[in-house]
């Protein structure tokens, strides 16, 4: 049994709402960067060097990647040979959003109620997800999730008979609805299989992989590889003004699923794809 | 085509703009989002009088990071324009004259700007850090309580923007999709 203080939970995710929010993960950075050099059209190359120079900016003058610093998702998954000590522990996570936001000048973007919007001032609650995995130690991922791209999302239910090649029509057709809204360059994070709520979620932690580690399973492998290449022949391009970078990266996530069904999640990101990972 | 304009704008300077054209925005804007829109749209419809004078004015959707001490406003990129369709066309008969956002807009909105001769212009989404330099003042002018969300009055310098919609109504982001 090994004891972890909330105190330290608090500290480690106030730090990590901070560091998601000023300087992208490496494999994002380099897509963005990369993304400059292949592009043919002029006004996307314009649009894609000022993305490059805003993430330097971001870093050098310490000014938040972008103005919507999103809703804080946190996934946490709990070792269970630990015992936790000190405040509930969705309080403690609640507090290092509280904190992060508040000494991270980053913007308070949560309203107390769907219909009585009035904002909370403090970027709270998150949305936690927890799992409870072997071993001794917490691993924190907190992904800061804008909404520009978030409204754009979708869920399917398919029919089993559909296929890949429905699951594809699928994903099209959400990246062609969220067209320029979703702030292109995008990147897809599909979850296939499970339940209505779980495709949903894989979506989300799809999003949180590296894109430079993809599937393990060859048939997703491939289906991530063949999705990249046709939604970048759409057309929509930087900013949704025309080119060939629509998206920077597809990662699929899936999980068994009913006889009956054939679930798909599409939860789009833009460029600015915040996670950070720490491990307690 | 490159294009520097100042602000306000006049029916003749819009009409002089293009679907494409890429323009460096100078003088004084507005900000407004959701929570601002529904407000100034409730206050309309009731017959009361709304805190900025919308004539040849622009309105940028922009809820801003809070600024530290150093700076003049935070992160300040463009927000999807979209959710402010609803409240659009009563602005723009209003005398609103230029609105900056990103994403598409719906038809109302569209024939409202043709109508009224209104330019809607496009900021690059997620550039927040980049778009912040070109914005020289920043001050909370309305609405204070709804944090980031009040409508500031901001003086910016060179702001860039794209022309999507012009005051004919050709759309720069079908027109890409047809041409792809």
């Amino acid at each position: 049994m090994r004891v972890i203080r909330t105190e330290e939970i608090i500290q480690q995710i106030k730090e990590m709402c901070i560091e998601a929010n000023y300087q992208l993960a490496s494999d994002v950075e380099s897509r963005v960067r990369g993304a400059f050099l292949k592009e043919t059209s002029v006004l996307g190359r314009q649009i894609l060097g000022q993305l490059s120079e805003n993430l330097d900016i971001a870093s050098a003058d310490f000014i938040p990647i972008c103005q919507d610093t999103g809703m804080a998702i946190v996934f946490i998954k709990i070792g269970q040979n630990v015992h936790i000590e000190g405040l509930n522990l969705e309080e403690a996570i609640n507090e290092g959003i509280r904190q992060g936001y508040e000494e991270g000048y980053l913007r308070k973007s949560v309203v107390k109620d769907p219909f009585i919007r009035i904002n909370t001032k403090d970027n709270t609650p998150g949305i936690i997800h927890y799992d409870i995995v072997p071993g001794d130690q917490i691993e924190i991922t907190v992904a800061p999730k804008g909404f520009g791209s978030e409204n754009m999302s979708r869920v399917y239910m398919l029919k089993p008979s559909d296929g890949i090649e429905g699951v594809k029509q699928a994903v099209l057709e959400t990246v062609k609805l969220a067209g320029p809204n979703a702030c292109p360059p995008i990147v897809v994070g599909i979850g296939i299989g499970g339940s209505f709520e779980k495709c949903a979620l894989l979506a989300k932690k799809a999003l949180t992989r590296n894109m430079n580690q993809p599937s393990d399973q060859e048939h997703i492998r491939t289906l991530e590889e063949d999705l990249l290449f046709e939604i970048n022949e759409l057309g929509i391009g930087p900013g949704g003004l025309g080119g060939k970078t629509t998206a920077l990266g597809v990662n699929i996530e899936t999980y068994p699923t009913h006889i009956a069904g054939l679930p798909v999640a599409i939860n789009i990101c833009c460029h600015v794809n915040r996670h950070v990972t720490r491990v307690i | 085509m490159d294009q520097y304009i100042t602000t306000p704008l006049t029916t003749q300077k819009v009409e002089e703009l293009r679907a494409g054209d890429y323009v460096y925005l100078s003088g004084i804007i507005y900000t407004a989002r959701d929570a601002a829109h529904q407000r100034m749209y409730e206050t309309m419809e009731e017959g009361g009088s709304i805190p900025i004078d919308l004539k040849n004015n622009i309105i940028y959707y922009l809820g801003p990071t809070p600024e530290k001490e150093n700076q003049v406003i935070g992160s300040a990129g463009p927000t999807t324009s979209s959710r402010m369709d609803k409240y659009t066309p009563l602005l723009l008969d209003s005398g609103l004259k230029g609105m900056i956002g990103k994403g598409k807009r719906n038809q109302a909105v569209i024939d409202a700007m043709i109508k009224n001769k209104a330019v809607y212009f496009a900021a690059v989404g997620g550039a927040g850090a980049l778009l912040s330099k070109r914005i020289k003042a920043s001050k909370v002018i309305a609405y204070d309580d709804l944090g980031t969300e009040a409508i500031r009055e901001l003086f910016v310098e060179d702001f860039p923007v794209i022309v999507v919609i012009d005051s004919e109504g050709n759309n720069l982001y079908e027109i890409v999709m047809q041409s792809s």
